[in-house]
């Protein structure tokens, strides 16, 4: 019966969807989780959400009004982290909040909001157009290729920055490029669950990976899987229940975080 | 044969507006030397680090490394962080980790067989080259310095500058460690700050000693002097 789900175009684009979104979600997610980076990709998303509000009252696809404000939300970040590291916190929180503010804003002056305002909080994977699906293969394709290239020089500058800086390696650059990645991603996960249920999505899945992989590669490997599995398990278990697809991903997401904490406390240590 | 000098610091001092942390530092340092740096907590022993590494600038004064400014001189410093900069946890292998000393200057790095090689060859002179498949959580302290060294070598430098190397490192493994640096001594300078003097002047052939101001002997125990407004006092 839930097999039936398979004929719905919307339902095909939307496993394509889970499918690209998982990719790279499952590499950013893993730097966000071993950098310790949830407070950065939280307020990279919220000021998304004022681009979402923008390109709404401007009428244009609200994929790339978000794109735009999160490569703006990077900049100002990797700034921050560059010249006021010991204001991080309060400066990530204002940049949050001020993002979310002009979203609601640009949405208040719009007419018909308030159906729009759900979609952008808690997504909707289910209306994944194939113009969407463009840009989110492009995205992917961005993210990937990025990783593959700078993969050396991420795992020098997330291992130990200050060697890394005394071999003259560009630092802050590579830094801003790194949360370029973060911030695209940021993008297509929101289609799929929202701004709300973003984080949980980018980071369970790598979590519960780093509890039973040893090296970068194997952990984002797994991730990918896991987000797969989410998203994947979560868009049939929804369509069989008629329940919003976001919040049921992100409750496949968190069963198997908590499982895999359960299964490493209790399973003996090798040590 | 006269000895070359490496590192040499003139008249430098370093500070926030009017709070100063070290004041008037001279200090030179030669090739194949081992120095010891000492002093109290906060008497700016780090500072002196991250001044002779271009991590922070002087408020006044010189710093030569090598005959170039800190940015360009470092390259040839193999440099060992301290404990707290590092995520010990990092999901890595100490292959991995040893092979990231063969990044530089560059914003793009494929390791070559030649990176690779070089990596081997260090983490053997360290003892760890069967621990090499080893993620970093899985080894002890004393194994984890041995691979942070082997990665810091990897830069093939002509200096090594440890910043408490033995924070973490077991009392057995301690005296281990310092003999490996001993070796690596033949070939080049060693600079080690540490709390624990008893073993500094037992390997280090002159200890510096930081305390705002910089005094340098043959051992540590010629300098108990009132130095810049803090006395020393151990």
């Amino acid at each position: 019966m839930v097999l039936e789900a398979l004929q719905y175009t919307f339902f095909q684009n939307a496993l394509a969807a889970a499918f690209l979104v998982s990719i790279a979600s499952g590499i950013i997610g893993t730097y966000i989780v071993v950098k310790r980076m949830s407070l950065v990709s939280g307020s990279i998303a919220h000021t998304v959400f004022g681009g979402l509000g923008l390109s709404y009252y401007l009428g244009t696809n609200p994929l790339l009004g978000a794109t735009f404000f999160s490569l703006i939300a990077a900049t100002f970040v990797t700034l921050i982290r560059k010249h006021a590291r010991n204001r991080m916190d309060a400066l990530l929180s204002a940049l949050w909040s001020v993002g979310m503010a002009t979203g609601l804003i640009f949405i208040f002056i719009t007419e018909g909001y308030a159906t729009d305002l759900f979609t952008f909080l808690f997504g909707n994977i289910l209306l994944v157009n194939s113009s969407d699906l463009l840009l989110i293969f492009a995205l992917d394709f961005v993210v990937v290729t990025a990783t593959l290239v700078f993969y050396n020089v991420f795992m020098a500058i997330t291992f130990d920055e200050e060697s890394a800086e005394i071999r003259n390696v560009p630092v802050t650059l590579a830094y801003f490029i790194l949360f370029s990645l973060i911030a695209l991603t940021i993008v297509m996960v929101i289609k799929v669950v929202g701004i709300i249920l973003m984080i949980a999505l980018l980071t369970m899945p790598a979590a519960t990976a780093h509890l039973f992989n040893k090296t970068i590669k194997s952990i984002m490997f797994w991730a990918f899987a896991l987000t797969l599995i989410a998203t994947v398990g979560g868009l049939f278990a929804s369509f069989a229940l008629d329940f919003p697809t976001g919040p049921i991903i992100i409750l496949f997401a968190a069963a198997m975080y908590f499982g895999g904490m359960l299964v490493h406390c209790i399973r003996p240590t090798k040590q | 044969m006269v000895k070359k000098e490496i590192i040499s610091l003139e008249n430098v001092s370093f500070g926030y507006s009017n709070k100063s942390f070290l004041e008037n530092i001279n200090l030179k340092i030669f090739e194949k030397d081992f120095i010891g740096i000492a002093g109290p907590n906060g008497g700016g022993k780090t500072t002196l680090i991250k001044l002779i590494l271009g991590l922070l600038k002087p408020k006044s004064g010189k710093i030569v490394l090598f005959g170039k400014n800190p940015k360009k001189g470092r390259q040839k410093i193999g440099y060992l962080s301290q404990y707290d900069n590092v995520d010990l946890d990092f999901p890595a292998t100490a292959m991995e980790i040893v092979l990231l000393g063969r990044i530089e200057k560059t914003l793009i790095k494929f390791f070559s067989k030649e990176d690779r090689k070089i990596a081997e060859k260090f983490l053997k002179k360290m003892g760890v080259w069967d621990l090499r498949e080893r993620k970093l959580n899985e080894l002890s302290g004393g194994e984890k310095q041995r691979v942070f060294i082997a990665k810091a070598l990897a830069t093939e430098p002509q200096a090594l500058i440890l910043d408490e190397p033995l924070s973490n490192v077991d009392v057995g493994a301690r005296e281990e460690l310092f003999e490996l640096l001993k070796e690596l001594n033949k070939s080049i300078a060693i600079i080690v700050v540490d709390h624990n003097i008893e073993i500094l002047s037992k390997y280090s052939k002159e200890i510096v000693c930081v305390n705002k101001c910089v005094e340098k002997g043959a051992k540590y125990h010629a300098i108990t002097r009132v130095c810049g407004k803090a006395k020393m006092v151990y």
